[in-house]
């Protein structure tokens, strides 16, 4: 059990627990500009944290240089797509949700 | 090391049946985009974790880098359709 492995068990723990909380986020709340808040933040950030750790359990070979890309890339690509993703929902007018009670 | 493995990725799957509930009854078009890009970015860990197990690392992380190129195109040129559709 290397100083590596402990490392990347830590991250890929962390990861599972961001990709949980999107995932209850994606479930539980009430309209959809809300789950895409939950998944948009919290997947990009379980998948940069799982990437990490694989890119740990590798050690320092190419093929760990290329999972710290992907991760890079996720890191950027994940909330242009959510950015796409809620720009083309406002456009087909889909409302935001708004409590009932403060209705303004 | 390989059992942690083991046990992420089925954790990992037991997650996407929950995103895939939201995928299948998602009352709109985009709350079913929504739980599609969830579900890729995990099947993204899923296939790397595959590929540490069968110890085929090189493989497994050029399919897995070329599997997020695509989910994220695949999002936005959903995004894209739904914009123009009136």
């Amino acid at each position: 059990m290397s100083i590596l492995h402990f490392f990347s068990i830590l991250f890929l723990l962390g990861g599972l627990f961001f990709f949980i909380t999107a995932t209850a986020g994606l479930l539980r709340f009430p309209g959809f500009f809300t789950r895409l808040h939950a998944t948009g933040k919290g997947d990009t950030l379980a998948v940069s944290l799982s990437l990490i750790g694989l890119a740990f359990y590798e050690g320092f070979t190419l093929s760990s240089l290329k999972i710290l890309f992907i991760a890079v890339f996720m890191f950027l690509a994940q909330p242009t797509a959510t950015h796409a993703i809620s720009r083309a929902a406002i456009k087909s007018g889909l409302k935001p949700w708004m409590k009932k009670d403060e209705m303004t | 090391m390989i059992s942690f493995l083991y046990g992420i990725g089925i954790g990992l799957c037991i997650l996407t049946l929950f995103v895939l509930y939201r995928g299948i009854f998602g009352p709109g078009v985009f709350n079913r985009i929504a739980a599609i890009s969830a579900i890729g970015t995990k099947t993204l860990i899923l296939l790397l974790i595959m590929g540490f197990i069968y110890n085929r690392a090189d493989m497994f992380v050029d399919i897995s880098m070329v599997y997020a190129l695509l989910n994220f195109v695949g999002t936005l040129a959903a995004a894209k359709y739904l914009e123009m559709e009136k």
